[in-house]
């Protein structure tokens, strides 16, 4: 591999800055501006949003114009200590550039949706703030121009998703939630700090490309690009809510649905994938580590996809299907080569479609007084055109049902999968294949449950109605990006990317991309068929009683939270109990029964202090005595 | 001439004053034995510098007359002021020291 060196940002790229500042101010504005901004502080969120995707789309056009494809702007030096400094740096390149397009437009359509969905909200001008917040904090991370300032982002938007998740916060569930996708986060951060550690102790820096061109120039040990990959590798499972870190996710669907949308689909939980992908170097120079990355891929698409089937709440369905969606984007990564850029475009479509999904059930939640079960959904087709028309869209694409994008980007994927080497391609390739056919049979589940069938609303007054147009037009160019966007996406991305990934060929292995193709499109057609086939009269309107063990499992998030509880959470508790006895019985005893000691003494002592002169005289003479028999001793004896 | 005769005079009006001060309360007769003391020292350095054959110990002997005579004054004047607030020479009277 050739050496990594970026060009220094002129021209367009010397507003940079003004990408993550725009939505920056407009956080500041909205969270300071008080109740006098609450008619009209949202269009100003909206406003950030947009103009800073506005100054993305303006910056890509640049970008394709430049030679070599990088733009690098300092802004200035963060930290001096010894031989390390860091700079606040950024880092314009092919990867960061659709990713501040995804970010900045999709998040466009979601902050207009959020318009519509918010409005009878009291604290819609602080969803705001926090949400420009957000998007300010993930621009950030994707431009951010060594692991430094990606780490600054990384922590933004884990304080964004936090304070939004736990918005309602009057809710305890939201309140719990809010925690909970905090504390796990926290857990994967460790893992990124000993990582930047790691990379000062190794290399002496953190900038990209002096840890990359140590990697290429072989300085690095195995031992080091091995803990430097799996920290970053339990950093990025952290933040994508992967196996084993992937309780939380779910969870966080207690925030608003635009959250849900914007956060918890498009771009924060992919930002693990982005972190992979932008160290694909080091990664690359491990197979252990790139092989983990895959297996943990693997682990969690089937994972999700299990979970997935026995959930009944609309939000937590589309949940568990991005935690296996990212599974599939970790699969591509981890494959390495010109699997990358497959792992990208998934990522990127997967905005698209999951985006428009969630906001799609956040329209039909609007629709049907906040219900969120799907068992009392049924006959909406009729009642919500637009949601529907669109919800179907997403609901294709996330199949990967050809002509419509996830076919595109997510049979690539399997492809790449069953082309490595030995029994791991028939494994991974295995998995993949069968992931595709449960996230079609989960995903019709939900579709036909919501829409079709006979209606099972609890009230019978009950008038769903189709959502104001501020919501719909978001869906329909989510719902077109869904159509097209992975067609485009497949034709366009891999090479647009080649500069930082490098060759775009795939190599085929155990099976052709013919095989593959049929075996895939017949996967999804037979797990769509027969979820059609089971749900199509209405399905179960209680909850049936769980038969198997498989599915008991499964409706219990497959023990992952009593996983936790009794590997983390049951420990944790009793060594803090251990302390806390330790500490009052060891550290505490020791300290205070000296305090008593010195203490009773000392109101021995005070007794002799009478007062009377005679007792006093008494005391210096026994001290007369007692120093005439010490000199005795010593001069005689 | 044995200097033992002195040195055990001297030891015996020490032991006196000795005991004077810690059982007498009028603070003139502690006064007294005091200076009964100091005299018990005083005639042990004399009699020292004498079986020396120097006169160093006399020169202390003197010194202590001196700071004696000075501490006297000092005391009975602290003796007089505690007399008037308290109409009593009783040491025991005394103790507002304690604690």
């Amino acid at each position: 591999m050739d050496e990594i060196e970026y060009a220094s940002a002129t021209g367009a790229f010397s507003y940079l800055w003004l990408l993550i500042a725009l939505p920056a101010l407009g956080a500041l504005f909205l969270l300071l501006a008080g109740r006098r901004a609450d008619k009209w502080g949202h269009w100003v969120g909206v406003a950030t949003v947009a103009s800073s995707f506005g100054l993305g789309l303006w910056m890509f056009f640049s970008l394709r114009g430049l030679t070599d494809k990088t733009a690098y702007q300092e802004l200035f030096q963060f930290l001096s200590v010894g031989d390390l400094t860091i700079d606040a740096a950024l880092l314009f390149d092919p990867l960061s550039a659709v990713f501040v397009l995804l970010i900045t437009g999709v998040g466009s359509l979601i902050h207009l949706y959020a318009v519509g969905y918010m409005e009878h909200d009291e604290g819609r001008r602080r969803f705001f703030g926090y949400f420009n917040l957000f998007v300010a904090a993930m621009l950030l991370l994707v431009l951010g121009g060594n692991y430094f300032m990606m780490f600054v982002g990384w922590e933004g938007v884990g304080l964004a998703s936090y304070l939004l998740i736990s918005f309602w916060q009057m809710k305890p569930s939201a309140a719990t939630a809010g925690k909970k996708a905090f504390l796990t986060n926290r857990v994967a951060d460790v893992g990124f700090v000993l990582a930047l550690f790691t990379m000062i102790g190794a290399v002496g820096s953190v900038d990209f490309d002096a840890v990359f061109n140590a990697g290429i120039d072989g300085q690095l040990t195995s031992g080091v690009t091995l803990a430097l990959g799996l920290l970053l590798l339990l950093a990025a499972v952290g933040k994508s809510g992967q196996f084993p870190l992937q309780t939380w996710l779910p969870d966080a669907m207690e925030g608003p649905t635009p959250v849900s949308a914007l956060i918890h689909a498009a771009t924060m939980v992919t930002a693990g994938v982005y972190l992979i992908a932008r160290s694909h170097i080091i990664f690359e120079l491990n197979s252990t580590v790139q092989t983990t990355v895959v297996a943990i891929g693997a682990i969690t698409l089937l994972f999700g996809c299990i979970v997935g089937c026995a959930q009944d709440d609309i939000k937590r369905i589309l949940a568990w299907s991005t935690v296996s969606q990212i599974g599939y984007m970790f699969l591509a990564v981890g494959l390495g080569g010109a699997a990358l850029a497959l792992g990208i475009i998934h990522l990127l479509a997967h905005g698209f479609f999951k985006a428009g999904l969630f906001l799609g059930a956040g329209s039909v939640m609007h629709g049907m007084n906040d219900q969120t079960d799907i068992r009392r959904f049924g006959g909406l087709w009729k009642k919500m055109p637009w949601t529907y028309a669109t919800f179907a869209a997403g609901w294709i694409a996330i199949i990967g049902m050809w002509p419509f994008s996830g076919f595109f980007t997510k049979d690539p994927i399997i492809l790449a999968a069953f082309a490595r080497e030995g029994w791991q391609g028939w494994v991974f390739g295995g998995s993949a294949l069968l992931g595709a056919a449960i996230t079609a049979f989960y995903m019709t589940r939900l579709f036909v449950l919501t829409f079709h069938g006979p209606k099972r609303w609890t009230d019978p007054d009950h008038h769903p109605h189709e959502s104001p147009p501020v919501m719909v037009v978001p869906l329909v160019f989510l719902a077109l990006g869904s159509v097209g966007a992975g067609f485009l996406l497949a034709a366009g991305v891999p090479e647009w990317l080649s500069p930082v990934f490098g060759e775009t060929t795939l190599a085929y292995g155990h099976l052709g991309h013919t095989e593959v193709m049929i075996l895939t499109l017949s996967a999804v057609v037979l797990g769509a068929a027969l979820a059609w086939w089971l749900f199509r009269s209405g399905g179960e309107k209680v909850q049936q009683p769980a038969r198997t063990a498989i599915v008991r499992a499964a409706r219990s998030s497959l023990y992952g939270d009593r996983a936790n509880e009794l590997v983390l959470e049951t420990p944790g508790r009793f060594l803090t109990n251990a302390s806390v006895w330790i500490d009052n019985r060891g550290v505490d005893g020791i300290v205070n029964s000296l305090a008593a000691t010195i203490g009773g003494s000392s109101r021995r002592l005070l007794r002799l202090q009478t007062g009377y002169v005679r007792s006093y005289a008494l005391s210096i003479l026994f001290g007369a005595v007692l120093v005439v028999a010490a000199l005795l001793v010593v001069f005689v004896g | 001439m044995n200097p033992e005769y002195y040195l055990i005079l001297a030891a015996a009006l020490f032991c006196i004053g000795a005991v004077g001060v810690l059982v007498r309360r009028n603070a003139i007769v502690v006064f007294m034995c005091v200076e009964l003391m100091l005299n018990a020292g005083n005639l042990t350095l004399v009699t020292f510098a004498r079986t020396n054959g120097s006169v160093d110990g006399q020169v202390m002997a003197f010194f202590v007359m001196v700071v004696a005579a000075a501490e006297v004054v000092v005391g009975l004047a602290i003796v007089m002021a505690i007399y008037r607030s308290r109409r009593s020479a009783s040491v025991d009277d005394a103790n507002l020291l304690k604690c």
